[in-house]
Parts: structure tokens; sequence; C-alpha cells
């Protein structure tokens, strides 16, 4: 197999399939966990639910300062890595122009050596995460193999995207089938594994909001 | 012609200058990435080289490769290298036709047995032996009849070097390569749609210059000219850094020549020397003119998921694997759910509580 026909297998049938698994995948969760429910709460309702739900969506977003007091390195480099991530993703112009092919909408794009220079400072962060888990005793306990295995997965990504970038591995179409390739692996493992997160965390956050509400409490 | 002048005899009779073969020695010594001292070698060598022997064969293609190499530009050192060279057959080229044509070949083939040199354009089908003949005889056969006796085969233009446009998706003639069917015999690929013409004369002054094969990459092609990927080499290059694209083909972008990746440009997976040697006599090339590079020194080009679709975007419409995700994930998940909350809401039903008397053992 030539690289050439390589990057056409991974730009073209593999790719048809990463992406059906995946939303395929991550459709069949939600539409589990939205329609099982949460267990009926009979007290009385003190306040609202939706509005109180939808405000915690985006209160989390801002770091919580106990957290950011008792374990600031996971808390800032999980912060640096999610924006960065977010970043590389959606406003590299060639991701730019893929969403656009598939979903018809665009925004403008970041300049190359500005989402080069957050790309290496979110592969840092990932380095900075793995070897967090991996030397505190407590993380360390908790910690799965999917755990290790995610971040390593995430990076990959991150890491042949910059090697493509750069074309530090020759030729190009090889470099480029393997970002691709990556980024396939990524999809396909998303909706099986804790990657799911990227779009329960919002049930999540809804859901303890909502109760929070209708308790009248803040959440 | 006479077969014995050699080539710089050739060139001076034409009214080239000493200087003007040196200048063409320096650059082809350079194309060649040779360092400066080579540059006497490679004038002595194309000085006395004796008139090779060519045989062109024209198989499934468009002539276009043909077009480019005789009619690019006006007489150059390279264009009389290509008059000097014996093309003892060609189609579109020479005068002979029907048997005289044809026995022009196999005379030049017993005449150079083992030392001809067998220049390949377009590709061969495999499907029917019918679809493309020559005075009867198969491309399949003729190639094969002809690759036998030669010194090493010139594969030019992407058709004979990867199948090209006849081998695009859904190849209905069974079309193949030169290196598809040849395996015994050293084959060089030139492609391109078509090469650049300086690129096949480098080919053949290196071939006469060293009397060997150049070093070759992956695909077959000579390094010095598809060592170089088009998109790093590219003049529009800092447009890309800075991410200014141009969006359409007549936008402000377009005007301001802007980077034309988003327009489909496959400069990124391409390696061909267009950049740096540039087409008529280095007045201009594809991207300079304002359109992006089709990738047409690749392997399967026609096929690489449009001309016009960035290089980010996947071959197919992605509307199919949306389509069936969501239904299929939008359904099973639906019915997956519904079991669940089924089984949730029969538990809840069928629950005994536990009694604190039950567990005092009152009960």
């Amino acid at each position: 197999m030539t690289p050439m026909d390589f990057l056409q297998l991974v730009r073209g049938p593999l790719f048809d399939i990463a992406l059906t698994i995946f939303i395929f995948g991550v459709l069949l969760r939600l539409f589990e966990i939205i329609i099982l429910d949460r267990k009926r709460d009979l007290s009385e309702a003190r306040g609202g639910e939706f509005i109180a739900g939808s405000k915690t969506i985006f209160r989390r977003f801002k770091p919580d300062r106990e957290k950011l007091q008792h374990s600031p390195v996971p808390t800032i480099l999980g912060y640096i890595f999610h924006l960065g991530f977010f970043i590389c993703l959606l406003f590299f112009i060639p991701h730019i122009e893929l969403i656009h092919s598939a979903l018809g909408v665009s925004w403008p794009g970041l300049p190359n050596f500005l989402v080069d220079v957050v790309a290496l400072i979110t592969m840092g962060a990932l380095v900075g995460l793995f070897l967090y888990r991996l030397t505190n005793p407590l993380l360390r306990f908790l910690s799965s193999f999917q755990d290790y295995f995610l971040l390593v997965v995430v990076f990959l990504t991150l890491a042949t995207g910059y090697i493509a970038f750069h074309h530090i591995i020759e030729p190009y179409p090889l470099a480029l089938g393997l970002h691709l390739l990556s980024v396939e692996l990524l999809l396909v493992i998303f909706p099986f594994t804790k990657l799911m997160h990227t779009f329960t965390v919002f049930l999540g956050r809804y859901y303890n909001g909502a109760m929070a509400g209708r308790r009248g409490v803040q959440s | 012609m006479s077969a014995h002048i050699t080539l710089g005899e050739a060139l001076r009779r034409r009214g080239v200058s000493r200087r003007g073969f040196l200048k063409f020695c320096t650059a082809t010594a350079s194309m060649m990435a040779l360092p400066p001292t080579m540059v006497g070698a490679v004038a002595e060598a194309l000085e006395s080289a004796p008139r090779p022997s060519v045989i062109w064969l024209s198989f499934q293609e468009c002539t276009g490769c043909t077009e480019s190499l005789t009619r690019s530009h006006a007489p150059t050192v390279e264009g009389l290298i290509f008059d000097h060279i014996s093309l003892d057959y060609h189609h579109t080229l020479q005068a002979a036709s029907g048997d005289a044509a044809e026995e022009a070949r196999e005379e030049a083939m017993h005449a150079h047995w083992g030392n001809y040199l067998l220049v390949v354009d377009g590709s061969i089908p495999l499907a029917n032996p019918g679809y493309s003949t020559i005075a009867g005889m198969s491309n399949l056969d003729m190639l094969k009849e002809s690759a036998e006796g030669a010194a090493a085969i010139i594969a030019v233009g992407s058709c004979a070097a990867f199948g090209g446009l006849p081998k695009a998706k859904p190849n209905p003639t069974g079309a193949v390569s030169v290196a598809d069917i040849i395996k015994d015999k050293p084959i060089i690929n030139v492609p391109g749609c078509p090469p650049v013409p300086s690129v096949m004369t480098g080919v053949l002054a290196h071939y006469l210059t060293f009397g060997t094969i150049p070093e070759l990459d992956v695909y077959g092609r000579p390094k010095v000219f598809f060592g170089q990927n088009i998109h790093d080499r590219c003049y529009r290059r800092t447009f890309y850094d800075r991410g200014l694209f141009a969006k359409t083909f007549d936008d402000e972008g377009a005007r301001k020549g802007w980077c034309l990746y988003r327009l489909g440009c496959k400069g990124p997976t391409t390696y061909n020397a267009c950049a740096t040697m540039k087409w008529n006599q280095g007045a201009s090339w594809p991207i300079e003119a304002g359109h992006g590079c089709l990738g047409c020194s690749e392997p399967d080009f026609w096929d690489a998921g449009g001309f016009y679709r960035a290089l980010s975007i996947p071959i197919n419409d992605p509307a199919a694997a949306i389509g069936i995700g969501v239904v299929a994930g939008a359904a099973i998940g639906i019915a997956s759910g519904a079991m669940a909350h089924r089984k949730k809401v029969e538990a809840t039903h069928h629950r005994e509580p536990l009694k604190v008397e039950q567990l005092e053992g009152k009960a």
C-alpha cells in the first residue's frame, strides 16, 4: 500500500465508518439516558427546575474556587487542555472547511501560527495530566486503564495533526493519513468511553441545577 | 541527422553557443542536486553522448504529454536535445504511417536491441485488448514486445505511470500502468498531467550523463524532481500560515493572491517540480495563475475527492454516514431507553417495601 492509497482509505471508507459509529453511538447513549429519566421527586417544589438547570450548565464553566485551591495542578491543566483542544478543533481553518462541508456552517479561523502554539501548549497540558495521574497516589488508585488510554488517544490526534502540519513525517499523505486515522480511532471509541462526557456533562449539570432549583437552593 | 554524431556536435550545428550549452549543463546539474564541480562532468558526458534510440509508444492517452514536451516553447537546449535523440517511432510525430511506421519500430528495436530507451505515455487496457490497438496489435502485446529489448523504460505522464484518467473510477477499460505489467526492466515514472517539460529532459540528461537511472522514490519517480512538496515550495505558503485564504475564485483573497487551500488546492499532498521550475520557460505555473494544484503527479488524483474540495474534507459525502448514524442511533437508543424505562416502571410497581417490623422479625 502506497502512502496515497492509505490516505484515500482513511479519507474515504474508514472515515465514513468512523463517523457513522460516532453519530450512532452518541445518539444511542443520549436517547438511552434521556428516556430513562430521573426518579420522580414527590416533594413540594420550592422553585423552578428549568431556569436553575440551564443556569448551572453555564455557571460550571467557571473554575470552582475550592477545587482550585485543593488541587490546582489538574484543575488548571484541565482547563488549559479543554480550551486548547477546542481552539485547535474549531479554529484551525482546514477543520472549519471540514465542518462547513458536513454541516454548512462556517466561522472565521485563527492564523496557523496561533493554532500551532495552542496545539503545543495543549499537548504539554496533556502530558502534565498524564504524569499527574501517574504520580498522585490517590488519583493513581482511582484510575483505570481507560483513563490513561483516553489521554493517549487524544494526545495522538493532536500530535499527528502537529506532525502533519509541520511535514515532520514525509511524504505528507502518510502524515495526514495518520492524523485522520487517529481521529477515526477517537470517533469510534468516543461514545463508548468517558469521552462521552463531552455531551453528558451538560445533561449532568442540568439535572444537578434542576434538582437544586426545585429545592430552592443554589447549585 | 547521422546516427554517429555526438550531442555536442548536433547542438553546435543548431547554433547553440558553448556558453548556452554550459548554462544548460549548470541548470541540469543543479536540478539533479549535483555539486557545482559536477557541471564539467555533465557537460563532458552530454558533449560526447551518442545519439540514443528512443521508441515512443502512445496508448490510452490524450497526446497532452507530447504536446507539453514538443510545443511548450521555442527551440531551447532542452528542445534540441529532443531533436537530437533518435526518436525512431512516435505515432504523432513520425512522418511514416501504416506498415512503414510499424517497420520503423521493429527496425529500431533490432538495430539497438538491449540499448534503446522505451518511452510510454498512456495506460494499458486489460479489460478488453480491443479497447486500444495500434496496427491491429493490442497495447499490452506492443508494450511487452517493445519492453523486451529496452535498456530502460520511461513512463511519461500520469496515465503511463499510474493509470491516470483512464483508470479513474469506475475504470471501464481496466486500465493499468506500465509498472503493473513490466516487472523486469528499470522503469522511471515521470508523472504529471502533463509532466513539466524540463523534468522530462532532465531525466533524459541524467540518463545520457551517467548511463544510469536516477534515484527513485516510492512511486518510481526521480527524487531530484519529485522530492519536493508543492505546498512547502509554494510562494503563497505565507498566506496559508497567516490564515489568509481565497474563498472563491473572484473574491478579495483571490485578487490578492492568497492561499488556495480552501478552494481545493492539493499542494500539500503533491510532490512535483512545478513550484520551482514552473512552466512555459519559467513564466508561470497553475497556482501562480490562480488555480489550486490538482495533484496531477500523484497516483489516482482523479479520485482524490474532487478538485475543488479542500484536502481536509473527506472523499465521500458525509450525508449517508450522518443519515445512517442518526436514524439507527435514534431508533435503537429510543428502543433501548424505552425498555430500560419500562423495566424501571415495572420494578417500581412490583417492589415490596421492607417494613421495620420485618427487619425486627416481628412480622
